[in-house]
């Protein structure tokens, strides 16, 4: 499990703290690492490490660890902490020094965990964080008092800032490395103490906690006012749930209106791009496959790059303001109904950008059953690869048109994303109905303190979306488009035949073979070839079909965009059947892949795997049928 | 002590939205939180801060029944269910004059 480069670092530290308390903030600021940071709990589900050297060539490796309230934990991330302070995990050194990092915004809370850690006998260091924003509240501590109440060094790191994590790997040069500690013989202290405590140990921790801070000169930082009114308004049962509704009806309209002109400029940049290589290079293979191939098919995913920066910039917006945990509170209640708790809600909504980090995210829930229904139904939230599909689709088949203050394919798309929703909730009330029994389970949620999202990690925050997606694009989706262009090429066309290359080719015979299982459902050949290079990534399916069209056009005007093509050859029928098939489109292997790691069996992928493609055909079957017999 | 400080403890959950009241102890038959961890609501209580003599208010309760509800103790906030907050024994706070 643990990397070379841990076992042979001079000091091998370890970040301990509570949830939410800026311990990820400090991994990064120490290791110039770039991991998520947001104002929730439970946001590193995952042990994370990284190097760092002091001025004098001290090589440290840095543990970035779950949150944890404690070591006896209630939830599989904080168990992953307990393990590694333990000493218990499996393959993993325990750390040289703990560096126990409290949110000065909590203190209560941070101290009791520092006094829990202190009894285990490790040398430690307390990081004090948060102590800027704690003290414009009124916050006001001796650092050096407090130190002396706890006979632990404390160190102010206000991780945002750069003098903070300096002050902190001096403090760090006082203490002896992994040599000089397995060097000389053990003495007393080395003895890891490897209980949790009791009960009435707690409890008389508790008791010392306001004595250590009264003897530190401890003045407790204010809730705002402005924080007491946002509550007052946003956890309120009915004006709270109006604003939720709200906010996520507004992300919805934002991605389709704000990321009009953008798209424009980008398809017309292709376009021309297209238009400018196809009258450079000569008529031939390389021509059709850079032009037909590469073009049109990146083209018509790189397109969506602006709707899914919109995207992300509220998801990330959120995560930073300390909302969600409080629209987990709103909808505890809803969710309790069908057998979810409302610490899911966290998990599916990061879902909506990506089901994988959804799916780890579920580990912060404590029942086991409670996560494994999260876990399945997190692919029924629309992850941001479906967004080109449901864009495309629209633009084809919905008229872009006012409908009171909105926009009809703004409509549309809330609607698609309702779909998703209101399907998880059915096959989560399903579940509980039918197959599983429950047992209760408490929330025991913290809300945290509201706070401006940082302009600074926000755009650190798109820019890893922006990086993401290009990956994406060059690595993947490219390889997958020039797979696919041999596939529609090749074999040639026998001399004399009339219909386009594509359809005498590899793909054009895989397409006639599915089609069987898809003419059902409305879906012509070149949807179900597109829907196989689908399966390793969503959006894929869009440069499919603009690779499959682009070879199909029979004349030798240029078809750059995709748009105009499926419009005017597809019926609206098979548009909307599309469109059911991908609220539901089981298709992406790596999902599949992380259930399968998360859960540790094959059963719930493959579970999961056969009630996604059964929903999605029954959804696209009935739309088929119900807009055909509508339709004249 | 005090008149109200003498009274009987009440659950948590009978407290109104608003309401301030004194900790006095966590009742310990409480269900398992985790199947596999074996953590008691109980012991997580008690971490999170509510121990004897700590004030906690009730920041807001959702409807229809009031559960779960938020609850601010030692300045942090937590949402709890009518559940687990029942197990929370707390008499009314003295307000000064």
């Amino acid at each position: 499990m643990d990397s070379a480069n841990r076992r042979l670092a001079d000091v091998r530290i370890a970040l301990v703290g509570v949830p939410n308390c800026g311990k990820t903030a400090l991994f990064n600021r120490l290791t110039g690492s770039r991991q998520k940071v947001a104002n929730y709990p439970g946001v590193t589900v995952e042990r994370k490490e990284g190097q760092f050297r002091d001025r004098a060539g001290r090589h440290y490796s840095v543990l970035d660890l779950p949150g944890a309230y404690s070591l006896s934990p209630t939830t599989l991330d904080e168990a992953i902490t307990r393990d590694v302070v333990l000493g218990r995990a499996h393959g993993e050194v325990p750390p040289d020094v703990i560096v126990c990092v409290a949110d000065a915004t909590h203190m209560p809370l941070s101290l009791r965990l520092v006094l829990e850690i202190k009894r285990l006998g490790y040398p430690m260091v307390v990081a004090l964080n948060r102590s800027d924003l704690a003290k414009k509240r009124g916050f006001r501590l001796d650092v050096a008092r407090l130190s002396a109440a706890l006979g632990v060094p404390v160190i102010e790191t206000v991780a945002i800032a750069p003098a903070g994590a300096q002050a902190l790997i001096a403090g760090l040069a006082a203490f002896e490395g992994r040599e000089a500690r397995e060097a000389r013989a053990p003495t007393p202290g080395d003895a890891i103490c490897n209980l949790a405590p009791d009960r009435a140990e707690t409890e008389r921790n508790q008791h010392l906690v306001p004595q250590i801070l009264e003897q530190a000169g401890y003045c407790e930082p204010l809730r705002t006012r402005a924080a007491a009114r946002a509550d007052a308004i946003l956890m309120h049962p009915a004006a709270g749930m109006l604003a939720l509704g709200i906010v996520l009806f507004f992300v919805f309209q934002a991605v389709f209106s704000w990321a009009a002109w953008p798209m424009d400029m980008i398809e017309a940049g292709v376009g021309a791009f297209g238009t400018w290589v196809a009258g450079v290079l000569p008529e031939g293979a390389l021509r059709s496959l850079l032009v037909d191939g590469i073009i049109a098919g990146l083209g018509a995913v790189i397109v969506f790059l602006p709707q899914i920066l919109i995207l992300f910039f509220f998801i990330l917006v959120l995560e930073d303001s300390g909302y969600l945990p409080r629209a987990a509170y709103l909808l505890d209640r809803l969710m309790g109904g069908v057998g979810l708790s409302g610490r899911a809600f966290i998990p599916l909504l990061s879902s909506f950008a990506c089901a994988i980090p959804g799916i780890m995210a579920a580990r912060t829930i404590p029942s086991v059953r409670d996560r494994i229904a999260t876990i399945m139904i997190a692919p029924l939230m629309t992850c941001s690869a479906r967004l080109p599909v449901y864009a495309l689709l629209i633009a084809a088949f919905i008229p872009s048109r006012a409908v009171g203050p909105f926009n009809l394919q703004g409509l549309v798309l809330f609607a698609l994303y309702a779909a998703g929703v209101l399907a998880a909730l059915a096959v989560a009330w399903v579940m509980k109905r039918f197959l599983t029994k429950r047992t209760y389970h408490p929330l025991l949620l913290e809300l945290p303190d509201y706070q401006w999202p940082d302009l600074r990690s926000l755009a650190v925050g798109l820019w890893e979306r922006v990086r993401i997606f290009l990956r994406r694009v060059g690595g993947i989706i490219l390889s997958l488009m020039i797979v696919l262009w041999f596939l529609s090429s090749y074999p040639a066309p026998p001399p004399g035949a009339t219909g386009p290359a594509i359809e005498y080719s590899f793909a054009g015979m895989l397409g006639r073979a599915l089609h069987v299982v898809f003419a059902p459902i409305g879906f012509n050949w070149q949807i179900a070839v597109a829907l196989v290079p689908g399966l390793a990534a969503r959006e894929v399916a869009v440069s499919a079909l603009g690779t499959v069209y682009a070879m199909s056009a029979t004349d030798s005007a240029l078809e750059s965009a995709l748009l105009p093509v499926i419009s005017s050859t597809w019926s609206v029928a098979t548009g909307l059947s599309l469109l059911a098939w991908y609220v539901f489109a089981p298709q992406c292997l790596s999902t599949l892949a992380v259930v399968k790691r998360e859960t540790q069996s094959w059963r719930y992928p493959l579970i999961m795997a056969g009630y996604l493609f059964a929903l999605a055909y029954l959804a696209s079957f009935i739309t088929w049928r119900v807009v055909l017999a509508w339709s004249p | 002590m005090s008149a109200a400080a003498s009274a009987l403890p009440v659950p948590l959950t009978n407290l109104r939205r608003g309401a301030r009241a004194i900790v006095q102890c966590v009742l310990d038959e409480t269900p398992v939180i985790d199947d596999a961890l074996h953590s008691t609501v109980g012991q997580r209580l008690i971490e999170l801060g509510f121990v004897q003599g700590v004030e906690i208010e009730i920041v807001e309760s959702m409807w229809p029944l009031g559960d779960p509800l938020a609850v601010r103790v030692r300045g942090s906030t937590f949402a709890l269910r009518r559940r687990e907050a029942c197990a929370v024994m707390v008499t009314p706070a003295v307000t000064p004059v």
